[in-house]
């Protein structure tokens, strides 16, 4: 019996590398902090009422963000430990096979577990505020899109300690990730964990089209929505075109595994190479996904802090919509060198370039926008400031890349990680914290330490380019991506060296932004009214911080574009305060979503479920997906699912968050 | 959260009709958006059949297989299960809820029919030796059928849950926005069957 257990408990964990022992008596300990921590201070139910069970976006937003912040630095320390094995040639400090395992969780985990949530934190926290909604249009669908990227991001993340982790790559190309080429569990935590949180994703995708179409508040026409709502627009019709794509493959790559079926193997008249024009055909439109978003950010805090309307609204419009579309229609450029002939090379090259266009124009309408504006210098301004050089750059690689024929000698190697780390992290990186420090005070009511976001700011600017730049020098010295160590005489190590003193610089500056996030808990002034920044343009900034759980006491009537900028003009024009006009107005009953706990039990059973077919224990999948089904089943009969909030209680809260006035 | 607890049903007015109206559209509208996203997962799987297509790899050929009289028959029954759900929704329309039940119920016994000869046919499939392991081919349309059917599937045990609350509720708002949104879903999968009918086993067969 003894040795049976051990035997199980030999395949089921990870065992043998002490780093990783490490890991599991870290996280182990961890959770017996957190259940001892949640027992003594009897919170269990307060997290499960306010936190687990809840429909309001704007906890959603955050519990998000805060997953998103925890990916952030188990990527970082991926990131780190490859800087640590590539610093010198020969070293030992990884295998081959954990570096292809840290490369490949790092590129997903920042992808799928980092950058995803926190766009859609910042969509939930920002977007039914900014169009004057009470809450999205489908507030149960929301939670539950919550909760399954969080089982799908822990089923992910457990493959580290439990299984083996999956090392063929980010996108996972067969043959190397079909069942010949890697037979172990890893690919199946990969295929599950992603394909549980794309669910999620997709149905992010419906809500927030869904929202923004149909809960505007009334008068605010589609031309007249702030940016970020538009570029969130622009980022959801893509995902719903692109996301059933990625489902599909992963799902043909998994019954390649699980039943035999021959898509993508060699044998059997399988083609391997359609999985790579599958997985690119979502792939490419993902990057813009996550970095339409971020242009709609730049826009509304390069307006704020100019203090000047968005300069040409209408090509900004059309730029975000036009690159969801073009989007679609690049995807080839990820493999010139699959040998597609040159008429396909062509047409992909020019779709590629032409994205070029639509994005130029944006950077020039920041700049027009900044152009005799009264500039501050806040931080989310000066992350503007980065982003703009830092992605015009990256963009111009970018081209660089897309030159078919110069490509084969670009493809794979650093010249390419030197790129789309410009573009994600000088783009998508730094654009989501001018969002995140932009809104915090939203959130939270009182704005992040300055001084101590300078400092992050400074760091990451100076870390990234030491980081990034020799790896543009290094591509052109034939450095290829994956490789897990070089001999010392193809002379790469000095830019290798100052390539990993860069990874460090930006480790420290994320230190001091968890430094500068603890350290404005403890110490900050509260807002006063909710107009955090002073100059807020648009509705998010109308309403008081920390936004009540109804956001809007009455519902807003929009006339213009900058509704909120509009009505303090013409309340300082008629000497009266904008604060008090708004409160003569009468209060009606606000109907209001009902919490529920399905969409986290269902998400639960959906993580059983991926951890079933993983270890193909179908005693465990087949109730998984009985409780999957009687979730729904339950969801359907279930009629009582909203109420209306009182005028007494909205009249009550009103007065409590602005009697500070 | 104490605001959840309680509960206000002096609110509960007429005024508020109106704004449940349009909660209910906005979910049908958010249905719509859902068939786009399956539209592009059936999208994908019918280009995957299509590059697989002459993949059989020295195995069996469709065209040796494929008994098309079988799959005529079944196209009938589902055509017309689309048609029956139709009449369902006009009856809805009349408020007529015995009759929605009835011709919802004909709807869930076409559908049945539909995945039984389905279920037939892949089973005298494999006894012919051409399974989802055969070779590229049939891996593909396996899948692209088979996703189809449990598409049809998932819909019976749907239908099924909505005549049990019709029948408790009868026609409100919220039971007429969620027979529409079913009958969105049927007629959806119709056409798709149409589609897989025509490249799957006319195209298969010729």
């Amino acid at each position: 019996m003894w040795d049976k257990i051990k035997d199980f408990a030999s395949e089921f964990f990870v065992t043998g590398d002490p780093m990783i022992l490490g890991a599991q008596v870290s996280i182990a300990l961890a959770i017996v902090a957190i259940v001892f921590v949640l027992t003594f201070f009897k919170k269990w139910r307060w997290l499960w009422t306010e936190w687990l069970t809840t429909v309001d976006h704007k906890r959603i937003g955050v519990m998000y963000i805060i997953c998103s912040l925890l990916m952030l630095f188990r990527g970082g320390v991926d990131a780190l430990l490859m800087r640590m094995q590539l610093a010198a040639p020969q070293l030992e400090f990884l295998n081959a096979d954990h570096y292809n395992a840290i490369f490949t969780t790092h590129g997903v985990i920042m992808i799928f577990f980092m950058a995803m949530p926190l766009m859609f934190g910042l969509f939930n926290i920002v977007v039914p505020l900014q169009i004057g909604a009470r809450d999205v249009a489908f507030p149960f669908l929301n939670s539950f899109s919550f909760w399954m990227f969080f089982f799908g991001a822990m089923l992910f993340n457990v493959s580290f300690v439990i299984g083996g982790s999956p090392d063929a790559g980010w996108l996972a190309y067969p043959p190397l990730s079909g069942l010949e080429g890697s037979p172990g569990l890893g690919q199946d935590f990969y295929i599950w964990g992603i394909q549980i949180s794309g669910m999620g994703s997709l149905a992010t995708g419906i809500n927030f089209i869904a929202t923004i179409i149909k809960m505007r508040a009334p008068g605010m026409k589609l031309m007249q929505m702030p940016m970020f709502t538009w570029s969130t627009m622009a980022s959801c019709v893509t995902i719903i075109f692109a996301f059933p794509i990625l489902t599909v493959t992963l799902f043909l790559l998994y019954l390649d595994r699980f039943v035999g079926t021959h898509f993508f193997t060699l044998d059997g008249g399988g083609n391997p190479m359609m999985y790579i024009n599958l997985i690119w055909m979502w792939g490419h439109p993902e990057v813009y996904i996550v970095i339409l978003p971020a242009f709609g950010i730049l826009s509304e805090v390069v307006s704020t802090f100019s203090k000047k309307k968005l300069f040409g609204y209408k090509s900004m419009v059309f730029a975000l919509m036009s690159i969801s579309i073009v989007s679609f229609f690049t995807w080839a450029h990820h493999f010139f060198t699959m040998g597609s002939g040159a008429g396909v090379n062509t047409f992909f090259a020019i779709s590629t370039m032409v994205i070029a266009i639509p994005t130029g124009v944006k950077v020039f309408n920041w700049l027009f926008t900044m152009v005799r504006g009264r500039i501050s210098f806040t931080t989310p301004m000066m992350w503007v400031f980065a982003f703009i050089f830092c992605f015009v750059v990256g963009g111009m690689t970018g081209v660089m890349l897309s030159v078919a024929p110069a490509d084969f000698q670009f493809h794979n190697s650093y010249f390419l990680i030197a790129h789309f780390h410009q573009v994600l992290i000088g783009g998508v990186v730094f654009g989501y914290f001018a969002g995140l420090t932009y809104w915090w005070p939203k959130v939270f009511g009182f704005r992040l330490h300055e001084g101590l976001g300078k400092w992050a700011f400074w760091l990451w600017n100076i870390g990234f380019y030491v980081c990034f730049f020799p790896q543009y020098a290094l591509g052109f010295m034939g450095m290829t991506r994956r490789i897990n160590t070089y001999s010392f005489d193809m002379g790469w190590q000095p830019l290798n060296v100052v390539s990993t003193v860069g990874a460090f610089l930006m480790g420290a500056a994320f230190l001091f932004q968890v430094w500068q996030i603890a350290h404005s808990i403890r110490v900050h002034k509260m807002d006063a009214n909710g107009d955090s920044w002073g100059d807020g343009r648009t509705l998010e900034w109308s309403i008081p911080s920390p936004v009540p759980f109804y956001n809007f006491a009455r519902t807003p009537q929009v006339t213009g574009t900058d509704d909120w900028w509009e009505k303090k003009q013409r309340a300082e024009a008629a000497g009266k305060s904008v604060y008090d006009m708004e409160a003569a107005e009468p209060l009606e009953p606000i109907h209001m979503p009902k919490n529920s706990n399905i969409p986290f039990i269902m998400s639960t059973f959906w993580f059983f479920a991926g951890f079933g077919f993983v270890w193909e224990w179908m005693w465990m999948v087949i109730p998984s997906l009985i409780g999957v089904i009687i979730c729904m089943i339950a969801r359907s009969f279930s009629y009582n699912t909203d109420y209306y909030v009182p005028v007494s209680e909205v009249e009550r809260t009103e007065a409590a968050l602005r009697g500070t006035n | 959260m104490a605001h959840v607890a309680k509960q206000a049903n002096a609110a509960h007015g007429n005024g508020h009709h109106d704004e449940h109206h349009d909660h209910e559209d906005v979910k049908v509208f958010g249905f719509w958006l859902f068939i786009i996203t399956d539209c592009i997962l059936f999208g994908t799987l019918f280009a995957t059949f299509a590059v697989l297509r002459g993949s059989t790899a020295a195995g069996p050929l469709p065209s040796d297989l494929i008994e098309l009289t079988g799959i005529i028959v079944s196209t009938f029954i589902l055509l017309t299960s689309s048609y029956t759900s139709g009449i369902a929704v006009l009856q809805m329309n009349k408020g007529n809820v015995k009759g929605l039940i009835t011709w919802l119920g004909i709807t869930v016994l076409l559908g049945a029919a539909f995945i039984y000869l389905e279920v037939t046919e892949f089973i005298h499939l494999v006894h012919e030796g051409a399974a989802i392991t055969t070779s590229a081919y049939w891996s593909a349309f396996f899948t692209l059928v088979g996703t189809h059917g449990l598409h049809v599937s998932i819909g019976l045990v749907w239908m099924i849950g909505l005549m049990l609350q019709l029948k408790r509720r009868g026609i409100t708002p919220v039971t007429k926005r969620k027979v529409t949104i079913i009958s969105l879903y049927w007629h959806f999968l119709d056409v798709i069957w149409i589609f897989v009918f025509t490249f799957v086993y006319l195209m298969g067969v010729m």
